[in-house]
């Protein structure tokens, strides 16, 4: 529960991972609170990803408890039976380092796809979502295209409409700029940005501190599977308290990524 | 002449059959064997194992000897041996068939399985909507050369007497003192390998919208 009583969109508690001896996630507790940006930033193998896909499902947690609009996926290690995790996760969109759209289908399809033999959707009503989404991605024209024929910022922007054409309560970005060369990573941090103003709830696994900076509502730094600082996203990034967090951003900086 | 070119002709359908029966078999078949041979439970990978290293690892000829005689030798019971032909060719080229299709399908990237995932999809649409559709555009080259393969060891049928092509034209040579007739075998399994070849290049062109 958050502050207001509201329930949270995602709450984590004590979640941890192990892939056989190695513990990627120690023992992490957070919560995503309706409309809110959070940036989890951290070094590369601190367990940012893993979080992600703990979440999501795609990485089976070791223990702790997952909860996702008050359903509770996982429960100190247990999953909930088939029925309620399916429903649950539903309500989470993910979009990932490198897009993995359908390459078989038309960016239309991609987007219709999952409505209709998912959420049940008829196909006019799947196609006029989709072609709103596009519009609003600034890809009205690319319905007809493959993916093959898009450029990796585009690709990420169909990406991003096919997550929302589900209506997910939250969404959340593994990289999502990554994979892109520099002078695409713009386009996409306009569009998350874009998703911010609309106060549209995002979890964002990110390297760019500037955009974490400015965009963010809260930052957390992870660092060896353990939150290692967490608070308002300016604040931890311009004055970060903690030592490994001074130490990660001024790599940062260093290096010229921020 | 007439006479030879009839009885060939013949012997041609013979082969066609034995090929498009093969196939129209095979071809389904070979998709639960390559599921069944990436299974975690060994108790179906085992014998799906077993399977396929005999198939692969002994002769087609001595297999089409095996699948005939057999039930004889076993039981005494004798069939077909039309029937015993397109079984042996069946069980033969789904193993092969299934190699490919297992290749095929571990070829397709993780991040497939997993976006399907996240969207919610079940296991079977992502298999049939997402996954197959993908390897189908993967193992064509493969497969064409395996279809190819099949039309030439048709003539192997004639192991257990059955009148396929190739026995009808070395038959007709024998009478005549003549290569003509096992030429022009060669010249009908040419052209029939020339329109198999055909057929899969245009299935890949109408592939080829994405990559």
């Amino acid at each position: 529960m958050s502050v207001d009583g509201a329930v949270d969109v995602v709450s984590v508690e004590h979640l941890s991972k192990s892939f056989g001896d190695l513990r990627v996630l120690a023992d992490l507790s957070f919560s995503v609170h309706q409309g809110e940006v959070l940036a989890i930033i951290g070094p590369s193998g601190s367990g940012k990803s893993t979080l992600l896909r703990a979440i999501t499902h795609l990485e089976t947690a070791t223990g702790g408890s997952i909860a996702i609009c008050g359903t509770r996926i996982l429960d100190d290690g247990v999953y909930a039976d088939k029925a309620t995790l399916r429903s649950a996760l539903l309500k989470l969109g993910l979009v990932f380092q490198d897009f993995n759209l359908f390459p078989h289908f038309s960016v239309l399809r991609n987007l219709t796809e999952a409505q209709v033999r998912v959420l049940g959707r008829g196909a006019a009503q799947a196609r006029e979502v989709a072609v709103a989404l596009l519009e609003k991605m600034g890809l009205a024209g690319k319905a007809a295209a493959y993916p093959c024929e898009l450029s990796g910022g585009q690709k990420q922007r169909v990406a991003i409409a096919r997550a929302l054409a589900l209506d997910p309560q939250v969404l959340l970005f593994d990289e999502p700029t990554s994979a892109l060369d520099p002078e695409l990573t713009g386009e996409i941090l306009e569009v998350l940005r874009g998703l911010a103003a609309e106060k549209m709830t995002m979890v964002v696994v990110t390297h760019e501190m500037g955009f974490a900076r400015d965009v963010a509502d809260r930052a957390m730094l992870i660092d060896a599977g353990l939150i290692v600082e967490e608070g308002p996203a300016r604040e931890l990034i311009d004055n970060p308290r903690n030592e490994r967090t001074r130490a990660f951003l001024k790599r940062f900086s260093r290096s010229g990524r921020t | 002449m007439t006479k030879m070119l009839e009885a060939m002709l013949e012997g041609s359908v013979v082969s066609l059959e034995i090929f498009s029966l093969t196939l129209l078999f095979a071809l389904p078949l070979a998709l639960p064997v390559a599921l069944g041979r990436m299974s975690a439970n060994r108790l179906v990978r085992a014998p799906i194992d077993l399977y396929v290293l005999v198939m692969r690892g002994t002769p087609l000829i001595l297999q089409i000897l095996f699948v005939y005689f057999a039930p004889y030798y076993l039981f005494e019971a004798s069939y077909d041996r039309f029937t015993a032909v397109v079984v042996a060719f069946t069980i033969n080229y789904a193993a092969y068939f299934a190699e490919i299709y297992r290749g095929g399908i571990q070829a397709i990237p993780r991040g497939q399985y997993e976006a399907a995932k996240v969207l919610g999809f079940t296991r079977a649409d992502t298999f049939f909507r997402i996954v197959l559709p993908q390897v189908v555009k993967r193992i064509l080259p493969a497969t064409a050369n395996e279809v190819i393969t099949l039309v030439k060891d048709t003539a192997l049928a004639q192991t257990i007497g059955v009148a396929e092509l190739f026995r009808v034209a070395q038959n007709a040579s024998a009478r005549q003192f003549s290569t003509t007739p096992i030429f022009i075998a060669g010249v009908f399994y040419f052209v029939m390998n020339w329109a198999v070849s055909e057929a899969f290049l245009r299935m890949e062109r109408r592939l080829e919208y994405y990559r």
